[in-house]
């Protein structure tokens, strides 16, 4: 009797873990591959061209005045808050320049803002849907009406670039959104590379970059590092860049080709594939659970009456 | 389930010294709530973009359910390995569940920046199946739900015989003219101990049900509170990020679950001035080591298999976090295959407590210790932050306390623990589900 119950008990926990581990071995089977579309928008970042005049990102502030004040990210020298200098991303910024400086010869200016994934982990990883990535346009796009600020899309993007109101009551999530409501609804292109003056910025669709950036690698092979970053990165971005100096001194992250939302999608859908395993072990239990049930009281009863 | 009276209400005062000192602590936490509310997350926490999540998310979601996984796991011992004589201890352990998960879940509102949205997740056209936390978030909110209705009977219980001593000194407290009058009281009280006796015999029936579900639930979502990470695979270093995270999470549970539960019984009986229930705690003891040896030769075959072994005997900052949670669950299961050592409550408190810290520890590392967003962050909780993860913890022991003195939670004494009285004239039910010999029980 109990014998039966344990041996159903170990069926019952080698079912369920071989199911968790088979989940795990096919996580590391092949990736099948996403489908990359071509056709989304995108921005081409040439750190070559670019002069630092940061002119994109007071662009970014004025079509984006409605998001944060500015002056809470207040430089150390400037007490009364009258001064914008980010140091990084965050709340109210969100594109910024930085200039990297290896040397006296070698520098580099490099732009930060989302990178518009093809296979987004924030979009991925949001459990209320907040975070979307458009069909047609590919804008990885963010709504405060929806977002409970659970912070998760920024544990998830590799490029660190979601940020969050930390110093309001009522704080969002802040990131670019390709202009989406704003300068692109209105002029059909994103305010950055609208007023970038060194035509530093290219906007447009995500092929056309990619074939200008290649020719731009081709014709100038001593200029550039012979790479487009975003091209594979994390499954392919939309936001491509070509640069003079190695991606990740300029604060690019190594990512590998497949996407990390690729990895975990897998797993989480192995296990939950259709609802089947959390049915099938909840019937199983109850089965379990119902007959030990009887079997106990049954036994209770035994003894109720072998006590008269 | 006509256990009734298995369980007893705690004898002695309830507001006592130390009711008065947690208390203190709990105002404190909630204090820092208050200026979180009012003045954002940044005004209290030390979160930042990097790491945007903090010891809320880490010690209180992730570990502290882990540590409230008592109630899961001795469920699954009494009523899907049938071993009904753990029974006296589950409702001491789904009493600390439900408290450990509902502070769980108000240290979530404490977290999210825009609470107020959190009716998203009923509204199936905004699910994102896609996300672990979708599935964390409705599994536990499902749970909670569950451990108040598994809590029910001894609520019940209490009501069924309640003389409504306290009710009536209020009444007496109040000036006549706002107290009630007695008899609509009374009558009143009367229908409440009727609507318990009706409910009662019925929630019996179906509960094994609501505890199958509840069986369930934490085995869906504590694999996914390790699935959350599994997206983080350039920010989590690779001694912990691997497509066993599930897996891990989900023993991990099991083993801190049976640990906090023998733990939890030495602490009240010490505190309480109980007899140890030295029979049941050193059956639970001998099933430690099996859930700690999957979980530790998955851990290693799992470093093996990425070649990461390496890495983790390195000696560095993050092998030696790697290498104490090892040695923590390692040692402490290791005390428990001593037979001598699982029958002495000290030794019991020890390799328990080891093996709490140590599978705590794992969730630290996971979440905390081992998430590296990249250079220049950095992560210490401000003491704003500690003191309300301090505080919900005192308000779990302060529920408890409470718990235990107004409803039949704790193990009947005559019954259990004092197994000298063999020939005690209460002889019940209770009695046959004591640990039969293996050979008496295959006869039934």
């Amino acid at each position: 009797m109990k014998k039966t119950s344990r041996r159903d008990f170990l069926k019952l926990a080698g079912a369920t873990g071989a199911g968790l581990l088979a989940c795990g071995a096919g996580s590391a089977l092949a990736n099948e591959g996403l489908q990359v579309n071509n056709e989304e928008l995108g921005m081409l970042y040439d750190a070559t061209k670019c002069v630092g005049c940061k002119a994109c990102m007071s662009a970014c502030k004025r079509v984006n005045h409605d998001y944060g004040s500015l002056s809470y990210e207040k430089a150390k020298f400037d007490e009364d808050g009258l001064w914008d200098a980010p140091s990084d991303l965050s709340g109210s910024t969100r594109t910024l320049i930085k200039l990297f400086k290896e040397s006296e010869q070698r520098w580099s200016y490099v732009k930060y803002s989302c990178m518009h994934c093809q296979k987004p982990s924030c979009v991925s990883v949001c459990p209320v849907s907040a975070m979307t990535k458009e069909k047609i346009t590919g804008i990885v796009d963010y709504n405060k009406n929806t977002c409970i600020g659970c912070r998760y899309c920024q544990i998830a993007c590799p490029y660190n670039i979601p940020k969050f109101q930390w110093e309001k009551a009522v704080p969002q999530i802040v990131k670019c959104d390709l202009c989406k409501s704003t300068n692109l609804r209105e002029k059909g292109i994103s305010a950055c590379a609208e007023v970038c003056p060194a035509g530093a910025i290219k906007f447009g669709k995500r092929k056309d970059l990619l074939d200008e950036a290649h020719q731009r690698l081709k014709d100038a092979p001593d200029k550039y590092v012979q790479h487009v970053y975003g091209e594979h990165e994390g499954g392919g971005t939309n936001h491509l860049y070509l640069a003079s100096m190695p991606f990740n001194k300029l604060g690019l992250p190594e990512i590998k080709p497949e996407a990390p939302a690729e990895f975990s999608e897998k797993i989480q859908h192995t296990i939950y594939k259709g609802f089947i395993a959390p049915v099938a072990l909840y019937s199983t239990l109850c089965f379990i659970a119902v007959k030990n049930m009887k079997k106990h009281e049954s036994h209770d009863d035994d003894h109720k009456k072998g006590d008269k | 389930m006509g256990h009734s009276e298995e369980y007893q209400k705690l004898e002695g005062k309830i507001f006592t010294k130390s009711f008065f000192i947690l208390l203190s602590v709990v105002l404190l936490g909630f204090y820092f709530v208050g200026v979180r509310y009012v003045k954002g997350i940044g005004a209290v926490s030390n979160m930042s973009d990097g790491y945007p999540w903090g010891i809320w998310i880490t010690y209180d979601v992730a570990t502290g359910t882990a540590i409230a996984c008592g109630g899961y796991a001795v469920a699954i011992l009494v009523y899907i390995r049938n071993r009904m004589q753990y029974h006296p201890m589950i409702r001491s352990a789904i009493l600390t569940s439900m408290f450990g998960y509902g502070l769980a879940g108000f240290s979530v509102m404490v977290d999210l920046g825009r609470p107020w949205n959190a009716y998203n997740f009923f509204i199936p056209s905004k699910w994102q199946a896609n996300s672990a936390m979708f599935e964390v978030a409705l599994c536990v909110m499902a749970y909670s739900t569950v451990l108040i209705l598994e809590f029910l009977p001894a609520i019940l219980t209490s009501i069924e015989q309640s003389k409504w001593d306290r009710m009536n000194a209020i009444r007496n407290w109040l000036h006549p003219r706002f107290a009630p009058d007695k008899k609509t009281m009374e009558d009143k009280l009367e229908m409440v101990r009727l609507g318990a006796l009706w409910l009662k015999p019925r929630l019996n029936k179906v509960l094994i049900f609501f505890i199958v579900l509840g069986i369930t639930l934490p085995t869906m979502h504590q694999s996914s509170l390790g699935s959350l990470l599994l997206i983080a695979s350039t920010k989590l270093h690779p001694l912990w990020h691997t497509g066993f995270l599930p897996l891990l999470f989900l023993l991990n549970c099991i083993f801190i679950g049976y640990s906090i539960a023998i733990l939890e019984s030495i602490i009240s009986s010490y505190s309480f001035k109980r007899p140890f229930e030295i029979e049941e705690l050193s059956g639970l003891a001998s099933l430690i080591p099996f859930v700690t040896v999957i979980w530790l030769s998955v851990v290693i075959g799992d470093l093996a298999h990425r070649n990461q072994i390496a890495a983790a005997l390195k000696g560095d900052f993050y092998s030696g976090w790697f290498m104490t949670e090892f040695v923590l669950v390692a040692g402490g299961s290791l005390i428990l295959f001593v037979k001598k050592c699982r029958r002495s409550a000290r030794w019991l408190f020890i390799s328990a407590s080891m093996i709490v810290l140590g599978g705590a520890l794992y969730r630290f590392n996971v979440y905390l210790i081992g998430f590296n967003p990249g250079q220049g962050w950095k992560y210490f909780p401000s003491f704003a932050e500690i003191m309300i993860t301090v505080g919900i913890v005192a308000l779990e022991i302060l529920g408890y306390k409470v718990f235990v003195a107004l409803f039949p939670v704790l193990p009947n004494m005559d019954l259990h623990g004092a197994h000298k009285k063999k020939g005690h004239a209460k002889k019940h039910k209770g009695e046959q589900s004591k640990p039969l010999p293996q050979s008496e029980a295959a006869a039934h």
